[in-house]
């Protein structure tokens, strides 16, 4: 591929040089500021790995193609990627893993736009691969410092809402599109009514002809209002502010601030890094909460081989602000997702969070101080599925039942307060020392005694099994079955 | 089959307001309380007790019984102090924080008497 030529032995020569003279170091032990990214390699043939390695941090961070007479009016060594190490893919052997360390200059402070921009900006149309994915980022707290990170956390958020020991509950409301704002209001109110803590707007419900924004917050804000005064809880919305603009959302988060709300919401990548940083930080400072959904993400981390994993956008996420985060529900279909779900669910939540290759995890990662988010597990859930989100996620998360909620018989209120009840039933049941897992039916039977809500949900959906088989599997985060997808179902 | 219901909390029925985790639940009798002071001291939280006139119940602070029983492991000990403080206070309600101070959070938090309500 590359061949190796020179005017002279010394000084500037033109042409092309191998990749891995310059980029690829073997023996490179990464220092505590660099950055480091893993990235799973599908080469064309016939191109050592070395090379391709180098070529891979050479055009994410200073290189190019040919040498070029500038390169010498600055220290490249210096200031350049390097590719140092190489590993299998287990179970795969149609790709490596390639590590790569990146000093910690060449990035603008508390920029995730800029990080993204340098690591898969550039490499990612190379004609030398046939694919690669950016499995895993490790972020040094040096960088982690110069970034927002989530605007309010956990542990704020459950101050202000005044509530704890428990998961919170949400729902979004349904249809998907076409209610008008009024009629919204009463689907608001009626879930929240009922015992959820919050509900939220579809993610591509923004300002349509059939509904326009201000509306909508309005109708939602007396909906809220209304439910708060009845329950004596505190209630939510989230309000999406995603626009077409970065100046209609700030318009629409300004309102839904002057109409006392406490939270909103924002499709992170859809609208790009750089309105949600802004929208965090206007969050931080206006006292409001900020509810992230990934819509948009299945583009970028479905396919195994090329893109970017969930777990780099997650981490994207808690660096740029969110105080929650679509995670995936993991008892959904599939099931063979909980291991690497589990890693970046601790992503999310934890502040040291170790190298863990079961969960998918390349790198221990270093969040300081940085508050952790609620990830929150959303897609084809009912009350049947508690026992064991509750076991999964434990308290700090959010189960949102959509479906599950404005599905019941007798109504949204009735819905609610069945899910409700069934939450409340498992963690009492937990803190007893019960196993959810296997006695997560019984418990809930139980409960329903008190609950003729409960009662009709549960004899509405069917009922799903409690036992866990052990699937017998490759390492998740590497490989499995080429027919097994990865990401999670949900939203 | 199944007989519609209409769902009856109201604006006008004190017991519509729900005061947290286990309140969607029937008030805990003295064994079920016991079990989550087990639950609290084993995930090595320190026991807080409030209390409040039934009117402010929504506020962030209560009036706290003494000062947090920090480092009390003695389930007895506490479920001692929680009846004290529910029979100097009757028309009150009554809660048990479980006050995590590694994470600076409540782990836990109960009402355990209802002071305007039949009770256990």
């Amino acid at each position: 591929m590359k061949r190796h030529f020179e005017v002279s032995e010394s000084g500037y020569n033109a042409g092309v040089q191998a990749y891995r003279d310059r980029y690829w170091d073997g023996s490179y032990q990464p220092i505590d500021t660099d950055i480091l990214a893993c990235f799973k390699i599908t080469p064309q043939e016939g191109i050592e790995r070395e090379e391709i390695a180098a070529a891979v941090a050479a055009e994410s961070s200073t290189g190019t193609w040919t040498t070029v007479w500038t390169d010498y009016l600055t220290d490249v060594d210096y200031y350049k990627a390097r590719a140092y190490r190489i590993e299998e893919v287990p179970g795969d052997p149609s790709c490596f893993y390639v590590f790569v360390a990146y000093p910690i200059e060449l990035f603008e402070e508390g920029s995730v736009v800029n990080v993204l921009t340098s690591l898969v900006g550039n490499v990612f149309g190379f004609k030398a691969l046939r694919a690669i994915r950016l499995e895993d980022v490790r972020f040094p707290l040096h960088y982690v410092m110069t970034c927002g990170g989530p605007p309010n956390g956990i542990q704020v958020e459950r101050d202000i809402l005044n509530k704890y020991g428990r998961p919170l509950l949400g729902a979004t409301i349904k249809p998907k599109l076409g209610l008008s704002a009024k009629n919204y209001g009463r689907a608001v109110y009626e879930c929240l009514r009922g015992g959820l803590d919050f509900t939220k707007d579809d993610e591509n419900v923004n300002s349509q002809p059939f509904m326009r924004w201000r509306h909508r917050f309005d109708f939602v804000a007396e909906a809220v209002h209304t439910a708060q005064h009845e329950t004596g809880e505190r209630k939510g919305h989230y309000l999406n502010v995603t626009s077409g603009t970065v100046e209609e959302m700030f318009e629409r988060a300004e309102h839904a601030k002057s109409l006392d709300m406490p939270i909103i919401m924002h499709d992170y990548l859809t609208a790009g890094f750089s309105a949600n940083t802004s929208l965090a930080n206007w969050c931080r400072n206006n006292g409001m909460l900020l509810h992230i959904h990934r819509a948009m993400h299945a583009v970028i981390d479905r396919d195994r081989h090329h893109g970017i994993h969930f777990r780099v956008l997650a981490k994207c996420l808690r660096l740029s602000g969110g105080d929650h985060l679509h995670s995936g529900s993991v008892v959904g279909k599939l099931e063979g997702d909980r291991d690497a779900t589990l890693g970046w669910v601790d992503l999310m939540r934890e502040d040291f969070v170790c190298e863990d290759r079961s969960r998918g995890l390349f790198f221990d990662q270093n969040w300081g101080s940085m508050p952790g988010l609620f990830p929150v597990a959303s897609g084809g859930i009912h009350v049947w599925h508690i026992p064991a989100l509750v076991s999964i996620f434990g308290d700090d998360s959010i189960f949102q039942f959509g479906g599950g909620t404005l599905g019941h018989p007798w109504g949204s209120a009735a819905g609610a307060s069945a899910n409700r009840v069934a939450l409340e039933a498992c963690v009492e049941a937990r803190n007893q020392g019960r196993d959810l897992e296997a006695e997560g039916a019984d418990i809930l039977k139980a409960a329903g005694r008190n609950s003729p809500e409960l009662v009709v949900a549960m004899d509405t959906w069917k009922e799903i099994r409690f036992e866990y088989d052990t699937v017998d599997k490759i390492d998740v985060a590497n490989g499995g079955p080429m027919v097994r997808q990865e990401g999670g179902r949900g939203r | 089959m199944n007989q519609f219901r209409s769902y009856t909390s109201r604006m006008t029925r004190p017991t519509s307001r729900k005061l947290g985790t286990f309140s969607y639940l029937p008030e805990m009798d003295a064994e079920r309380v016991r079990k989550q002071i087990e639950y609290i001291v084993e995930q090595g939280w320190n026991s807080m007790i409030e209390h409040v006139e039934t009117d402010r119940a929504t506020e962030h602070y209560w009036y706290m019984w003494k000062l947090p029983l920090f480092g009390e492991r003695n389930v007895d000990a506490i479920f001692t102090e929680i009846t004290a403080c529910r029979k100097k206070f009757p028309g009150h309600y009554v809660r048990i924080v479980g006050y995590d101070s590694g994470r600076q959070t409540q782990g836990a938090r109960i009402v355990v008497y209802h002071g305007d309500r039949p009770s256990n």
